[in-house]
């Protein structure tokens, strides 16, 4: 088992492949690398990637964070799942036996993924490393005593050293990796797409509109919308406009959030109307894009605000008039897809 | 949104590009690789604008005798004492101690020693501040 730790070797097979946001991506190239062929957007629709969260009580650098995707981890262990691969996952709490594992399982020829923290990450664009914890990329093999990472944002294969690697594993702060790694494990069965895909779609919809908690799905951007109304006068401008911008931030780094997620759902509603033939998948993938747009639209205008830091007029209150139509949009776009779905002449 | 509607603004990612999903003239998606896009941009841009001024004022906290240079290099790194403290694996109280230019003056060398690899700079660069302000929002963008 322990030849290899300083022997050069890349496992053969795995494919380095660029997606939108890194998590799909990681699934995607993982999956792709036991067999399964699935696209980035087929990976985000069956793991159920779409989702929104916004609990003001939860704050990056004091300002409240907004989510637009699950928990790290989510999408990969819900694909995998629903495509009959079972997946070990597991977190440290000593970085040394987290490095060991990691080479232990890469000697026995299976690449790895890891949640990592951005800041420290060398080869990650710079204007992005923020204390951003939960970033996913996948290790193949080892070169020179760096290993060959595979990070989806970036176009080709990069490398990083032992020192980095194990502290981009241990960032501090929000949301701590402690060291997470996953890995196929071994495949339970022939996978049924179509089974996978309704189970995807069923539990988006459902955290989407049934989640008897207001900061959640549509539930959640109309919140979000209300509060919004009263940041001017609850929190003075300058942290206003701050706020504004985190919410813009959390939505468009790097493919993950509003439109980009919308796009992307959109895309593999598209291609589940070809796997079932049902246009009717067809016809909702346009409303989504539509959905996206106006996403963009939002983005737009928050960006504007926070930028000019506009008083005065009520741009705050046309943001979030905003936000209340994509809410209305979707919730009767997931309504639609749920009664698609749980119809039986699909 | 459409293929030729893909943003393709100032180059903030330099290193990498971006993939974005957009319909092609047949309206089928596609992924389109995005260079950046002035929304963003501005955005990101704004947000280290904001490091820069506070790390300004806790430099010049520093160089007035009220911090130790480790509150500096904390603003700079977008930390707080919580998170820096648990970087160093001590308690926030200790940390927080450390922020005291008299505290700081009698600290052993491997105790700067860890808040130097904490910051990636040499122990010489951790006794002082910079002579100007920083501008990470240039360098980095």
């Amino acid at each position: 088992m322990q030849q290899n730790q300083n022997t050069d070797f890349e496992i053969s097979g795995f494919k380095h492949n660029m997606s939108a946001h890194c998590e799909n991506g990681v699934t995607s190239n993982l999956l792709n690398f036991n067999n399964i062929q699935l696209s980035e957007a087929m990976v985000f629709g069956i793991g159920s990637g779409l989702f929104f969260s916004y609990m003001p009580f939860i704050k990056l650098n004091g300002i409240p964070v907004s989510s637009y995707r699950p928990l790290p981890g989510a999408i990969f262990k819900r694909t995998a799942r629903r495509m009959g691969v079972h997946v070990k996952s597991c977190i440290f709490r000593n970085p040394e036996k987290a490095m060991n594992e990691l080479n232990r399982v890469l000697a026995e020829g299976k690449p790895v993924g890891m949640v990592v923290g951005v800041y420290h990450l060398k080869y990650f664009p710079p204007a992005f490393r923020f204390h951003f914890n939960a970033h996913n990329l996948v290790a193949f093999g080892r070169t020179n005593g760096s290993y060959i990472i595979s990070d989806p944002v970036m176009e080709t294969q990069v490398l990083l050293d032992n020192e980095d690697l194990k502290k981009v594993r241990f960032a501090k702060g929000t949301a701590e990796p402690k060291g997470k790694m996953y890995f196929v494990d071994k495949i339970l069965g022939k996978p049924d797409l179509k089974l996978a895909i309704i189970k995807g779609i069923t539990q988006t919809c459902s955290h989407m509109l049934t989640i008897p908690i207001p900061m959640f799905g549509v539930k959640g951007i109309r919140f979000l919308a209300k509060r919004m109304r009263n940041w001017q006068k609850k929190l003075g401008e300058r942290k206003a406009a701050l706020y504004m911008a985190q919410l813009v931030r959390m939505q468009e780094e790097i493919g993950t959030g509003g439109a980009g997620f919308r796009f992307m759902y959109a895309a593999f509603l598209q291609e589940t109307a070809q796997i079932f033939e049902n246009p009717t998948f067809a016809q909702l993938s346009a409303e989504m894009t539509k959905i996206g747009d106006l996403w963009r639209e939002f983005a737009i205008l928050a960006g504007r605000i926070s930028k000019n830091r506009i008083s005065a007029d009520d741009s705050y209150n046309k943001a979030a008039d905003l936000l209340m139509i994509i809410a209305d949009k979707e919730e009767k776009l997931f309504r639609e897809l749920d009664s698609v779905i749980k119809s039986k002449n699909l | 949104m459409k293929e030729n509607e893909v943003p393709q603004d100032e180059d903030l990612l330099k290193v990498t590009r971006e993939i974005q999903y957009a319909l092609d003239e047949n309206g089928n998606y596609v992924q389109i690789k995005s260079t950046g896009w002035d929304i963003k941009n501005d955005i990101l841009k704004q947000a280290w604008e904001i490091v820069d001024d506070e790390s300004e004022a806790a430099r010049l906290l520093v160089l007035n005798g009220e911090k130790s240079p480790i509150y500096f290099y904390m603003k700079k790194n977008l930390l707080d004492i919580s998170t820096l403290a648990s970087y160093m694996g001590m308690f926030k109280f200790r940390v927080k101690r450390h922020l005291k230019p008299t505290v700081f003056a009698k600290l052993s060398e491997q105790i700067l020693e860890r808040y130097a690899s904490v910051f990636e700079i040499s122990i010489s660069e951790l006794k002082k501040v910079p002579e100007t302000k920083i501008s990470l929002s240039n360098e980095k963008i």
